[in-house]
This record gives C-alpha cells, structure tokens and sequence, in this order.
C-alpha cells in the first residue's frame, strides 16, 4: 500500500525532472530553456521529497519509534520551502541577464524590452 | 523592532532544524545554544532584513501564506508543468516578451508576485518595474498582446500578492 504511494510519488517526480531535460534539447533559445528548467525541475523535485517524508512518517509510525526519521522528515521538508523560494529568483536572473547582453527571443511575436534594458 | 523579528525567525529555523534531539521535542542545552546563535544572528543581520519586516510575524499571514502554496499556487505549477510537458512534446510554441502593468505598493507584494508568475503557466518575469508599476514577462504562448491587467498572465495571484504582503 504504502510502496504504491512512494512508487506513484518517485514516478511522477522523475517523469517531470526527466521531462525538464527533454525540454532543454528541445526548445530553440535560452528563455524557452529557462521555462523547462525551473517549473519541471521544482515541480518534480517536490514530489521526490514528498516520497522522501511519506516513506519517514510510515516507518517512524509503524515501523521503528526513532526520532531521526522525523528528523529526516523535517528536514527534507524544509528542502522544498527553500527550493521554492530561490529557484524562480535564479530563473529572473538568468533571463533578465541574458535580455541584458542582447539575447534577442527566438521567433517573438513581441518584444516590449526592446531598447529599455 | 527588526531585531524582534530576524531573532523570531532565525530561532524558529533552530528549532524546526534540532527537533527531535530529546523524544520528539528540544533538549534545555539546545535551546540555550538556539537563543545565543539567534541573538548573534539578529545582532549582525538586523539592518539588512528592513524596517517593516514584522509585520511577517502575523500568524494569521503565515495561515495565509499557507492556504496560498498549497491551494492557488500549487494548483498553478499542476497547470504549467503540463503546460509545459505539452509544449516539450508538440513544440507548439509562439513566444513574446510583454508588458504587464500591475497595481502593488511594496517590494514584498511585487517578490510574490513574480515568483507565483515564474512557477505557474508559460509565464517567466524577466524583468520588474516597480518605479512604473509594470512586470516584463516572457510568455511562451502569445495570446493577447498589451494585457490591460494581469488576469490573463496571472489568474488571482495579483489579488493574493496584494493582500499577502501587506
């Protein structure tokens, strides 16, 4: 029961991160790599740790009263609060510094920064 | 008052990261260590942090905070990341860099903001304007050219940020 849902878990997190690497090969400029990189990578990698936390809570509720699962629980919970809060910062950095050095948008139907950075 | 709250935060970090050292809750010489290192940390940091900073110390903002990562924005990434599996698989793309004007006040409101408008649907900020009220985004799927407001880019977010970082 319990290897189901960690299974279901680990699936869709790698399915994502792997989805992120195809996205990378695929996609023809910087700001489209950009889009794939951060959203699947941080979508996937939280599933992985939610895997990780299920799989720590079982075992400390039903396998072995240590504190250290919970431990590790806790801690690999924190891993997704701080992934979420600088993995879309480093992605606006990467874009507005690559807009900065004159990366034009591959194919852009529009393009208001022309001229303003 | 910023002392008050990097001390509150940095102390909250320790104890979240030592649970679990005494049964499931903190040992004293723990606790001690946890008040000396946050005092430390808030004596050095306390100028960095800015001056309306406790206003975060509301817990019924944190409640807020919390309903907003795991229902609208959570929701959000469900969206993009098949947003995004689709457009790997198709590679159906009509990319664009377009101006969303926006109507925040602080610093705080425009961070959440452009970060929920990074994780959630074909949406990336490039660049942040809060001088003239306005977020630079790269959208991966043009739909409509000079958006009037952020609904079509950002869903509700623009109505959370505002409240959130208030």
């Amino acid at each position: 029961m319990i290897e189901w849902l960690i299974g279901i878990f680990l699936a869709i997190g790698v399915i994502f991160n792997l989805l992120a690497s195809i996205g990378l090969l695929r996609f023809p400029d910087v700001y489209t790599r950009i889009h794939a990189a951060t959203k699947c990578t941080t979508f996937g990698t939280i599933f992985i740790v939610l895997a990780t936390v299920t799989y720590a809570i079982y075992s400390y509720f039903w396998v072995e009263k240590d504190p250290s699962w919970i431990t590790i629980g806790i801690h690999s919970a924190l891993v997704v609060i701080f992934l979420v809060l600088t993995n879309p910062v480093g992605a606006h950095a990467l874009g507005r510094a690559a807009r900065k050095s004159g990366i034009l948008p591959y194919g852009a139907v529009i393009d208001e920064l022309e001229g303003r950075l | 008052m910023s002392f008050i709250a990097v001390f509150i935060w940095s102390f909250v970090l320790w104890l979240v990261l030592t649970a679990g050292s005494k049964g499931l809750l903190w040992s004293p010489e723990e606790l001690a260590a946890g008040l000396i290192f946050s005092g430390v940390i808030a004596l050095t940091t306390k100028d960095i942090i800015g001056e309306k900073a406790a206003r975060f110390l509301n817990p019924a903002k944190w409640v807020g905070f919390v309903i907003y990562a795991i229902g609208p924005l959570f929701w959000g990434m469900v969206k993009a990341n098949l947003d995004v599996a689709y457009r790997v698989i198709t590679g159906r793309i009509k990319p664009g860099i377009v101006r969303v004007p926006v109507d925040l006040e602080n610093d705080a409101q425009y961070t959440i903001l452009s970060n929920s408008i990074t994780l959630t649907p074909g949406t990336l900020t490039i660049d942040a304007c809060p001088e003239e009220k306005a977020l630079y985004v790269h959208w991966i799927n043009v739909t409509e050219k000079e958006p009037k407001s952020s609904e079509v880019i950002a869903g509700s977010f623009e109505k959370w940020a505002r409240r959130l970082g208030r």
